[in-house]
């Protein structure tokens, strides 16, 4: 057993943990937090996709014990008083789940690229940027959209604030 | 999928690994565990020891001196792809390393894992032998020629670390492959670099025995490199294609 801090959703947790726990498992049986996915645990399909030090990774491939210290974000934390997201209203608006399994690591990952391009964003890379989340659904249609309107969305506010 | 038991390792020093390592029954070395992780959750690898490498400043950082490029060990995909050294002394390098599996991954996944594995369909291998690069360890440097030896072989001993790739900047060079449509790993790849007449092409995926370099190309590409088109050298990305 290991010792480890780690801030979840702003929230600093210090869990006793054995050394072959995945972060997965840290977050959705140690902590509650079950809206992050296992899907293909392979890291294949990104259902399990978290935030990561501000950064979209899979977490059934991150050992908790080697990430001490660091800032994790799940889907709960992108609406911690209910409200939802820029992009979760827009999966919602535009449609972008069916069964919704694959939809926490969607929104992880769209928030990630919509940051990371600084929402300076078109369908070719969306679809691209997306490659590492599989919605078997098939829903990509409207998932795309939702995505591509949180990043025009998110220009909109950048340019306000500029 | 909870693993089996084990105990996990993130030693500061090269010198404290080794101890690490030498006092396990079954030790394995652990960077991004992209490949790793995976396997032992198929109990295909059953390490009793991990011992992460991240830590150790030696895997660490990314320069461009004296001609070469060299690249740590922990450098995960997507700073290579970042790197501004490597985008602006080998562009077709930091195009491969962006075209490696997905964003999540590429966070993760280093280099040196990726070398040290050798799976046949992994895209590295190529561009290491394709560039001649050398892999430097803590106990000596090893030709790309030397290094891979086979399907996830290599010419590592037991217990002993990639530190750093040793790469040199070529006048022009170039990574084309096709993908695999569910999972894409590259099914095919060829990388392809040239200094003044000297020609290298390496291949990865298609060989029964790993990457290879293939000489009737490089013999055709020394005779004419531009083959009467424009090459794939420059900042031009990899070209892909899907099954």
């Amino acid at each position: 057993m290991t010792e480890l801090t780690l801030t979840v959703n702003g929230t600093v947790h210090r869990c006793e943990i054995e050394d072959r726990t995945l972060l997965v498992h840290l977050l959705r049986d140690h902590l509650g937090l079950t809206g992050t996915h296992v899907g293909c645990d392979t890291t294949q399909c990104g259902a399990c996709t978290v935030h990561l030090d501000g950064r979209a990774v899979k977490s059934c491939t991150i050992l908790a014990v080697a990430i001490g210290g660091a800032e994790v974000t799940t889907i709960e934390g992108l609406a911690p008083d209910g409200r939802l997201s820029p992009l979760q209203e827009a999966f919602r608006t535009h449609h972008g789940l069916q069964c919704g399994f694959c939809t926490p690591g969607m929104v992880m990952a769209g928030t990630d690229l919509i940051r990371r391009h600084g929402g300076q964003v078109d369908e070719r890379m969306v679809r691209g940027e997306l490659e590492g989340n599989i919605c078997r659904c098939t829903g990509y249609v409207n998932i795309v959209k939702a995505v591509l309107a949180a990043a025009a969305e998110y220009r909109a506010a950048q340019g306000e604030g500029a | 999928m909870y693993m089996y038991d084990f105990t996990y390792r993130r030693p500061a020093t090269l010198a404290e690994a080794a101890a690490l390592f030498a006092g396990a029954d079954s030790p394995a070395f652990l960077s991004g565990g992209h490949t790793l992780l995976p396997t032992m959750k198929n109990r295909l690898a059953m390490p009793d020891l991990l011992i992460d490498l991240r830590a150790i400043p030696e895997l660490a950082g990314i320069r461009h001196q004296g001609g070469r490029l060299e690249i740590g060990a922990a450098s995960t995909h997507e700073a290579v792809a970042a790197s501004p050294e490597v985008r602006a002394a080998i562009p077709a390098l930091a195009a491969l390393a962006g075209s490696i599996a997905d964003p999540q991954v590429r966070r993760v996944g280093t280099i040196g894992g990726s070398v040290a594995n050798n799976d046949p369909a992994a895209d590295y291998p190529a561009a290491l032998l394709g560039l001649g690069a050398e892999i430097v360890t803590d106990r000596r440097s090893v030709p790309a020629d030397d290094f891979f030896e086979g399907l996830f072989t290599t010419a590592l001993e037991d217990g002993e670390i990639v530190l750093r790739i040793s790469v040199p900047v070529p006048e022009a060079a170039g990574y084309a492959k096709l993908c695999s449509q569910a999972s894409r790993y590259a099914v095919a790849g060829v990388f392809a670099s040239r200094t003044g007449r000297d020609v290298r092409v390496a291949v990865t995926g298609a060989g029964s025995d790993g990457v290879f370099r293939w000489a009737e190309a490089e013999a055709a590409l020394s005779l004419r490199w531009d083959g009467g088109r424009s090459t794939a050298g420059g900042g031009r990305a990899p070209r892909q294609r899907s099954r």
